[in-house]
């Protein structure tokens, strides 16, 4: 029998039919929507007369528009309420779960589906946002589409799809001290460039990615795209079985066991070839940050700014107003943000909290740290870390994808820095005219603490000497 | 979905790579529940100044170009998923974006809306750029049927790759949704014996 990767197994087994000389049919099993990019999908099949195929493998959640205060209060933008308020109307229509705003289980779609077992290894999965790579972290196909492919599924279940081509991302051996799973695919994109994934789906292999938690492998997954790539994997393994184990939506006793037993054929043959194929060191990883205007632009914190000729390059650090070939250490930075779908679980906010515990932050920075999801809120007050940050002057906002995007309120003034643990650098992601610049949470805490950016490395060695 | 077979127009040269959509439509944008109006706000915050005035500056406002083909530098369309991107450029009146390198969901998104991604070496991108801009008015020419785009009385031109299937949907203006509603039996056959 020829050898498979993790990728064509489940692809394969997904595989409804091929159109000849052309694409073929894949069966989708999970759908995830949300309030921005399903409204239009909903009208064209309402106009074209088809109903919705499969509700219950359809779940929705409110996250992009909704704002992280005053939750229990009517939604003060008005087109942001009508979204909002047509997402519950689509779902209570078409019979489709919905975790609206408020509700215990509501949160970003990234962070609420794999916490609730939604997610499981093997499956496909779909929902129009780019970030759904991240679900690729149980060893799932799961990939971002657009609004057209939206309506595709709600008629059908499938799309129509061409097989990508297969790439493997090895990381192999022992991580430095305060370098998080964020600095390790920030250095992937920042050695393999924006556009190196494009046409591919990833895997990222070696003992890096088996030794992290299920959220670090959610954090590397999550940002494939920034490379280019539909989607990121990582084989299933013990971890990801105990992670899903006894979730509320995960199979349960038998089923579970047989489910396991499947999940455990999953992982890439030994032999299997991939298209394209990358390594690389584990200690040569550094605490990261970007400088520029896409996630590629990204160096060693302690490193200076690279020179160069291009004109996308000068114009990009224009816009940062940064100067080639400058450090960035003691840059003044005005504007935190820790959260997103990228680092937004307890395990990020339980590094910022051991960072900032006993410190203040400075009295320059607006830190806004935004959870992931109810549940992740209520863990965060339950293992007293909201205590932590209080004490230390920060603010614990409620849950939704905030200023990594800045549709709702919490968006990053015009010129301001903003050190953010989100996925996009792009000129005005986090509002118009703000300077984006990406790092771990680790990162961003210590950032908030000190006012400006500082070499993290440094800072932890200094607590660990005097024992904190 | 609107039928494209050919297109002779002038083009509009957005000589930047690494164009993410957030660029094309920024997400303040993204409230509407419905596909029209977004032109008003392609490149929204490259079009306006801060003080809301129109930026000189930027190619779209240049009086001497016009056309429906935007020709862009590398790497167009990457980011977000938001097909308001694609809806944004066809609203405004493009037909064609030709780059040396699409991302993906763009290019996925654009073709579902009858926006051909016309994918040129890097060479030939560099001459159109450098066409246009010595000659505003220069005439592109763009068969989906013999997949070639040519510079009119020029013997600038050159061959485009396009998936099969999606060459047929837009000649004919089909899109997906009516191919797989029509292979529904197969779908629930498929759902029936899952072996996963």
């Amino acid at each position: 029998m020829s050898k498979k990767t993790l990728f064509d197994k489940v692809w394969d087994a997904h595989v409804v039919s091929s159109v000849e000389n052309g694409p073929q049919i894949l069966y989708i099993d999970k759908h995830l929507i949300h309030e921005v990019t399903s409204p239009q999908a909903f009208k064209e099949l309402e106009d074209r007369g088809i109903p919705i195929f499969r509700p219950d493998q359809i779940v929705a959640t409110a996250d992009h528009n909704t704002p992280t205060l005053n939750q229990d209060k009517a939604v003060k933008d008005a087109l942001s309420r009508q979204q909002l308020e047509q997402l519950s109307e689509n779902c209570k229509k078409n019979d489709i779960t919905l975790y609206e705003l408020g509700h215990k289980y509501n949160g970003i779609v990234h962070v609420m589906a794999p916490e609730l077992g939604i997610t499981q290894p093997g499956m496909t999965m779909v929902c129009g946002d780019s970030h759904t790579s991240t679900h690729g972290a149980f060893g799932a196909i799961a990939f971002g589409i657009g609004t057209s492919q939206v309506a595709q599924v709600f008629a059908s279940q499938c799309l129509l799809l061409t097989k990508p081509k297969s790439l493997r991302v090895s990381v192999n051996g022992k991580l430095k001290k305060g370098v998080l799973p964020k600095d390790v695919i920030l250095y992937i994109i920042s050695k393999l460039g924006t556009n190196s994934g494009t046409g591919y789906f990833c895997e990222y292999a070696g003992n890096v990615f088996e030794e992290m938690s299920m959220e670090g492998r959610m954090t590397v997954c999550n940002m494939s795209i920034e490379m280019g790539a539909r989607g990121g994997m990582i084989a299933p393994d013990k971890t990801t079985f105990e992670y899903i184990k006894g979730r509320e939506f995960a199979p349960k006793d038998e089923d579970f066991e047989k489910q396991v037993a499947y999940w455990k054929t999953l992982p890439t043959d030994e032999g299997a070839t991939f298209d394209k194929e990358y390594s690389f060191d584990a200690e040569d990883i550094e605490p990261m940050i970007t400088y520029g205007t896409n996630p590629g632009m990204g160096i060693k914190i302690t490193s200076n700014i690279p020179k160069e000729e291009n004109a996308s390059f000068k114009k990009s650090l224009a816009y940062m107003d940064f100067e080639a070939g400058e450090s960035l250490i003691n840059k003044p930075i005005n504007y935190v943000f820790i959260g997103s779908c990228t680092n937004s679980r307890i395990e990020d906010f339980r590094v910022a909290a051991s960072f900032i515990k006993g410190k203040q932050k400075a009295d320059n920075v607006t830190a806004w740290l935004v959870p992931g999801s109810k549940q992740v809120e209520a863990q965060i007050i339950e293992e007293g870390l909201k205590t932590i940050f209080e004490d230390a002057g920060f603010e614990l906002r409620q849950p939704g994808c905030s200023a990594c995007l800045a549709m709702n309120e919490d968006k990053i003034p015009q010129g301001e820095y903003c050190v953010s643990t989100s996925n996009r650098n792009f000129e005005g992601r986090q509002g118009q005219g703000s300077r984006t610049i990406l790092a771990s949470p680790l990162v961003a805490a210590a950032t908030a603490v000190a006012g400006k950016i500082v070499d993290v490395t440094q800072e932890i060695e200094e607590m660990e000497a005097v024992g904190i | 979905m609107e039928k494209f077979t050919t297109l002779k127009s002038s083009a509009i040269p957005l000589n930047i790579e690494n164009v993410d959509t957030d660029q094309i439509i920024p997400a303040r944008f993204l409230k509407a529940t419905d596909r029209e109006g977004f032109g008003d706000n392609v490149f929204r915050d490259w079009r306006y100044n801060k003080d809301g005035s129109l930026n000189e500056d930027f190619v779209l406002n240049d009086s001497k170009y016009s056309g429906s083909i935007l020709v862009a530098g590398d790497n167009f369309g990457c980011g977000s998923s938001r097909e308001h991107a694609a809806w944004a450029i066809t609203d405004y009146g493009f037909k064609v974006v030709v780059s040396s390198f699409f991302a993906d969901i763009f290019k996925g998104n654009a073709l579902n809306n009858g926006l051909l991604p016309v994918q040129v070496s890097e060479g030939f991108l560099n001459q159109l750029f450098s066409q246009i801009e010595k000659e505003p008015t220069t005439t592109i020419e763009v068969n989906l049927e013999d997949q070639t785009i040519s510079v009119l009385d020029s013997d600038l031109s050159e061959t485009f790759e396009i998936d099969a299937y999606k060459k047929t949907c837009l000649i004919n203006g089909y899109d997906d949704i009516d191919y797989l509603v029509n292979s529904k039996e197969l779908i629930e056959a498929f759902e029936a014996q899952k072996t996963y």
